[in-house]
């Protein structure tokens, strides 16, 4: 029993390790004024009730590290936090989007170690120590496109696009597992994710596409 | 209840790495803890508010509790096995087919990704008035919104409501029973083992629970016997839409067939009564016959006996009997 505690008392260990890991205090200081600002800065975005909530006894904020796009980021998160609330408004990262919160979209489709997911439904601390990878980290850093991303310009897969973020993760996902997928088995990887304009026609050619950028190299 | 666009209400977080430190929080929070496995369920209730427990003790960091290993010449599956890995597995695949089609056909691919066996034999139901947070009967208040003259309740009961008409969601769930699985319970008493029919209480016993799992009480394995492995199997979901969707019914049937004769056989089924349901009565009408159109159709009459639809799901009552019938023929689903 004494060796589970809260998980405020987790991150402690985690932010420990990441001092320990050869960041300088005045890096680590700066990360939690960071971290700080950005949780007032999305303070509006959320009700007024769920700040004072937020301040209540057993939900304290620490630090934790995650490992989103390659790069490590130290963030204050609640225990009750989803992984998609920490993404969009603790990181910055808002190409993630948050559509239905419940599962039933896709809109918020990211890979934790390579496998497509709903942020909206996990927590953040469940993901603590795994690979996160947003739509943010799939151009390179030349600015090319990723191989999906180019298809979608391509052919014009999307009208209005709120559901593109996730559809292109998911994607991503597919080719990784299946390169060279048939407009059925495509259609059957991305049946996880909903577009309200029913755009699904070229959302598929995007799929067949991308996969064959991908395979070309 | 309109949807909440909101965080969650705080509650304390425990990422336990063992089941002894989980069952320890659980047998300390009681009825103020929360088990967390996958979360696809979880967090529609602790969203919408309608429970607001202290303590969420998550069990992802467990291990142990995420294997699946050969056992007594069958196979023992860790409750935090996700779904799409039960589905993937090759020796579930192999020997165990039917279970692994159920679990291929739960939600969406990334539900299944996340989403585990445990946490599928175990989810709440959805009737929408429940979940909606209304005081029905299931929530401890004195009505049943669903079955009311004007009542939405095409997706409910048809076989062996009591008060409560609502059905049990899980896809995985008529497979086990299928296979005679066992489910490993661990607890404050020790370790116990159910019939996987057994695992599932209907309201007529406890209303207020989908399972035989008490505060403390933790689903750990299942077991498949060795007794189905290879059977001829047969599943299939009938739903709105194809991705996404709970079942209006589905089956589950294993068949062993000698000498063109079926020397025994099991048929379950979900989405029709509060409980997974074993019809024994279509076993019987199976059982040591030859698979003709004929014994088909009969097992498909006697799954329907003593049904009472309510106001807007008598379709479930000829789409069970023709689930059944065209699990005995052996259709593809």
């Amino acid at each position: 029993m004494e060796d589970v505690r809260p998980v405020e008392d987790d991150c402690q260990a985690g932010h420990m390790q990441a001092a320990q890991a050869g960041h300088s205090r005045r890096n680590f200081i700066k990360g939690v004024i960071a971290a700080g600002a950005s949780v007032s800065a999305s303070s509006y975005v959320f009700k007024e009730g769920a700040v004072a909530r937020a301040q209540a006894p057993g939900a304290v904020e620490r630090l934790v590290t995650l490992t989103v796009n390659g790069r490590q980021r130290r963030v204050d998160v609640l225990p009750q936090e989803t992984l998609a609330t920490t993404l969009r408004y603790k990181l910055g990262l808002t190409g993630t989007k948050i559509g239905c919160d419940r599962s039933e979209c896709g809109a918020c489709t990211v890979l934790v170690d390579g496998v497509p997911q709903y942020s909206c439904s996990m927590l953040t601390h469940q993901v603590r120590g795994r690979a996160l990878q947003t739509i943010e980290g799939l151009q390179a850093e030349d600015g090319t496109l990723h191989p999906i991303q180019q298809a979608v310009v391509d052919e014009q897969g999307f009208q209005c696009a709120f559901c593109m973020p996730g559809f292109v993760m998911n994607m991503v996902a597919m080719i990784d597992e299946n390169p060279n997928p048939t407009r059925k088995e495509a259609a059957q990887f991305l049946s996880g994710n909903l577009c309200r304009c029913a755009d699904y026609n070229k959302i598929l050619n995007v799929a067949l596409q991308g996969a064959e950028y991908t395979r070309r190299g | 209840m309109a949807v909440i666009r909101d965080m969650m209400p705080a509650f304390q977080l425990f990422q336990p790495t063992t089941t002894d430190e989980a069952l320890g929080l659980l047998d300390e929070y009681r009825e103020r803890a929360w088990v967390l496995a996958g979360g696809l369920d979880s967090f529609d209730w602790l969203k919408d508010r309608v429970k607001r427990p202290a303590a969420v003790v998550d069990l992802g960091g467990i291990e142990a509790l995420r294997a699946i290993r050969p056992a007594a010449g069958g196979l023992e599956i860790g409750a935090m096995t996700t779904l799409r890995e039960v589905g993937r597995h090759a020796d579930v695949r192999d020997r165990y087919g039917l279970l692994a089609d159920a679990a291929d056909l739960v939600a969406s691919p990334q539900i299944r990704n996340q989403g585990t066996l445990g946490g599928n034999l175990t989810q709440d139901t959805r009737c929408w008035y429940y979940r909606d947070g209304w005081n029905c009967y299931r929530a401890g208040g004195t009505i049943c919104y669903a079955d009311t003259p004007t009542a939405m309740n095409r997706e409910h009961c048809i076989i062996g409501a009591s008060r409560c008409v609502a059905v049990n969601p899980s896809d995985t769930a008529p497979a086990l029973v299928a296979l005679d699985a066992e489910m490993e319970i661990q607890g404050g008493g020790g370790t116990r083992v159910v019939a996987a029919e057994d695992y599932f209480v209907g309201p007529d016993v406890d209303i207020m629970r989908m399972t035989v799992l008490e505060p403390g009480d933790l689903l750990t394995a299942v077991r498949l016997p060795e007794t189905w492995a290879g059977a001829r199997f047969y599943f299939e979901k009938s739903r709105d839409r194809q991705v996404w969707d709970f079942a209006l019914a589905s089956v589950a049937s294993a068949v062993k067939i000698v000498n063109g004769t079926v020397e025994d056989v099991r048929i379950a089924v979900n989405g029709v009564a509060p409980t997974p349901l074993r019809l024994r009565a279509s076993e019987d009408a199976v059982r040591g016959r030859q698979l003709t159109e004929e014994v088909a159709a009969r097992a498909g009459e006697a799954a329907v006996q003593g049904v009472r639809p309510l106001h807007h799901n008598g379709f479930k009552v000829a789409l069970l009997r023709n689930l059944v019938t065209r699990a005995v023929r052996g259709d593809e689903a």
